[in-house]
């Protein structure tokens, strides 16, 4: 194939470093600055050497998020990534895997499709890990999930896939829709060229109505939220320093629990 | 409407369900109810032991050539609920198979899927499940709403398998349609990692190294101390995604779930994505350098250390006592 365009599924999430909070709905508290969850920047990496290695072609990103958030997108753009579309909307709050899924391949469509879709296995905050596959058949694709090695030959992608106990190759026709393992490539940083170019690229913003996808939110989820409980806590036990000696403390529990 | 059909998404390894697949046909003959499996391949070698374990109905799809499961088997239980068997609640594994399975059927039947969880109660005409979030410290009960299926996904051993002491189920065929271009992922070769040693899920003692062993061939010594142990050596995702050890090392929510009498985390912090897959085991043991690691919050005993200090010389007496 000489030019491959792919489009790359990039979710916006709070910072994993800060502790996670649950609102009066029962969502995630989504409201601080939000960042390219990193299980994306694998999808965009991979995405950019695909582009190259064909020798022609584009990534594009779409994104589904709160309050037209674009922080995490910027950075996709940043890393080389030249346009996206933003589907953002007060009414997609609550919003299932299922919703997300419909509401992506409606912005998919809206770039005009693309040989490929890259997506990540499962995202940082939500990690359902259905959402690209859930894409694949509102687009009516074929998919490859959990993907650690992904190359194009042709028509056709190569993939080594991981298993439970080793990988399996795959092969699969292009247009189709694929998630990547964490691990795959290692992502660039982007360049202060990157992050400055990155500020006018062209990101559009539409809500799910515009792109003709309803139900959405809580009335559209099939589920809701009837209890949050804290789980009983595991007790610390004994934590000691090591002196040299603190292998023997090792030694001494094994023992007393019979298994040496 | 209270729950009278449940399905299970069934899996075999070699010519035995697996262990996930026995455990939620033993839950989902506890909720009441006709319990069917739904096989994605051949039934025969494993409908005895699927039905000793619940199962009065075994859908199978025949041999997938190949094919990936997430489209094929979606659409062949698309299929069956069209010709009118419709369940109530349909249950499978949190895995790869699993979830490229309910992905596809979900979007087909339009029905949400809700992952993750580690249990599920039938009251009345509800059905919830319960998923830990935050590493496991906060439980979120979720009651489906709507018209069924309902679709659940179960992390695994999250329900201990029994046997019902029931004998063989009635294998039917369910075969595939025509899957149009979903249906072109085609796998052409199969790698299996080797390993020796007791299997990382199955194993009476785990023991798992992180990023502090600070670098790749720091690994042996985690071989060394399973081995004189007869256990099975684990790993972070920090040390799997730098190429150290294989993905089928990984404990955590991304890899196995394990759950042995002792755990021993050399060089891991206790990120909550790890704690998910080894807060279970009944003992853990923790050495890692930083007191304030958080693995040292579930640990029965911990050792504020050098894994290059503490192991070698834990190797070696035991190694002494032969
Ligand atoms: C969606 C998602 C899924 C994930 N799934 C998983 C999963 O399934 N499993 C998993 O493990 N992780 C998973 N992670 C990653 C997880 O968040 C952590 O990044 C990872 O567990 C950290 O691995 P680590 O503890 O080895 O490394 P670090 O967090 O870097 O910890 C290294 C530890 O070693 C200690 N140390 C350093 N030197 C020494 C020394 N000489 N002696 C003793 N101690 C030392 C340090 O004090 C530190 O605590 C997932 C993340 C995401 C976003
Ligand atoms: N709101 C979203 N916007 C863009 N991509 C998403 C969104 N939610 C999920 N995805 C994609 O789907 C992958 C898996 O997410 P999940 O199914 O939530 O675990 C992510 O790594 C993203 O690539």
């Amino acid at each position: 194939m000489a030019a491959m365009n792919v489009i790359v599924c990039v979710k916006q999430i709070p910072d994993p470093a800060a502790p996670g909070a649950l609102g009066a709905d029962h969502t995630l508290v989504r409201d601080g600055k939000l960042i390219l969850d990193e299980s994306d920047s694998y999808g965009v990496e991979m995405a950019l050497q695909l582009v190259d290695k064909a020798g022609g072609g584009e990534v594009s990103i779409v994104s589904m998020a709160p309050n037209g958030e674009v922080s995490g997108m910027r950075t996709a753009l940043a890393m080389g990534a030249v346009k996206g579309v933003l589907v953002s909307d007060p009414a997609l709050a609550g919003s299932d895997a299922l919703t997300t899924a419909k509401v992506l391949g409606a912005a998919v469509q809206r770039l005009g499709g693309a040989d490929l879709v890259l997506a990540g296995t499962e995202s940082s905050d939500g990690y359902t890990g259905t959402v690209p596959e859930q894409l694949a058949e509102v687009l009516g694709l074929p998919s490859v999930t959990f993907a650690k090695s992904v190359t194009v030959d042709g028509g056709t992608l190569k993939v080594e896939r991981q298993t439970e106990a080793g990988y399996d190759e795959v092969t699969c026709p292009l247009p189709a829709v694929v998630s990547v393992t964490a691990g795959v490539v290692e992502p660039r940083y982007p360049s202060f060229k990157g992050i400055m170019a990155a500020k006018s690229k062209p990101i559009e913003e539409v809500t799910a109505g515009d792109l003709g996808v309803t139900p959405v939110g809580w009335a559209g989820a099939g589920q809701q939220i009837t209890e949050v409980a804290q789980a009983a806590e595991r007790q610390a036990g004994e934590i000691i320093e090591d002196d040299g000696e603190a292998f023997g403390k090792i030694v001494e529990f094994l023992d007393n629990l019979k298994v040496i | 409407m209270a729950i009278s059909s449940i399905w299970v998404f069934a899996q075999a390894s070699g010519d035995a369900p697996t262990t996930g697949t026995l455990e939620l046909l033993t839950k989902a003959r506890s909720l009441g109810g006709t319990v069917t499996a739904f096989v994605g391949g051949d039934a025969s070698a494993i409908a005895g032991a699927l039905g000793e374990y619940g199962a009065s109905k075994v859908y199978a799809t025949g041999d997938l050539g190949g094919a990936l499961p997430g489209a094929a088997v979606a659409s062949a239980m698309q299929a069956v609920i069209a010709g009118g068997d419709r369940p109530d609640l349909v249950l499978f594994p949190q895995n790869y198979e699993g979830r490229d399975v309910m992905a596809r059927l979900s979007v087909k039947l339009d029905r949400t899927v809700v992952t993750n969880n580690v249990d599920i109660a039938v009251e009345g005409d509800a059905v919830k499940v319960t998923t830990p979030i935050f590493g496991g410290n906060t439980l979120v009960t979720t009651t489906f709403t709507g018209e069924g299926p309902f679709l659940a996904a179960f992390r695994p051993k999250s329900f201990a398998a029994e046997s019902a002491g029931g004998g063989a189920a009635e294998v039917v065929a369910a075969p595939v349609p025509d899957l149009g271009a979903t249906g072109g992922a085609v796998v052409t070769a199969v790698h299996v990692e080797e390993t020796s040693g007791p299997k990382l899920d199955e194993a009476e003692i785990v023991v798992s190294g992180g990023r502090g062993l600070g670098e790749a061939d720091k690994y042996s010594m985690i071989e060394s101390l399973a081995k004189v142990l007869k256990g099975a050596p684990g790993a972070s995702r920090a040390i799997v995604d730098a190429g150290w050890v294989p993905y089928s090392y990984q404990v955590g929510q991304t890899g196995k779930v394990v759950k042995p009498k002792v755990y021993i985390a050399a060089g891991i912090s206790g990120a909550t994505q790890h704690m998910v897959g080894m807060k279970g085991s009944k003992n853990i043991i923790a050495i890692n350098k930083d007191k304030e690691a958080p693995i040292f919050g579930v640990a029965d005993l911990g050792i504020v250390g050098d894994v290059h200090k503490v192991l070698p010389k834990l190797i070696e007496a035991l190694q002494a006592r032969g």
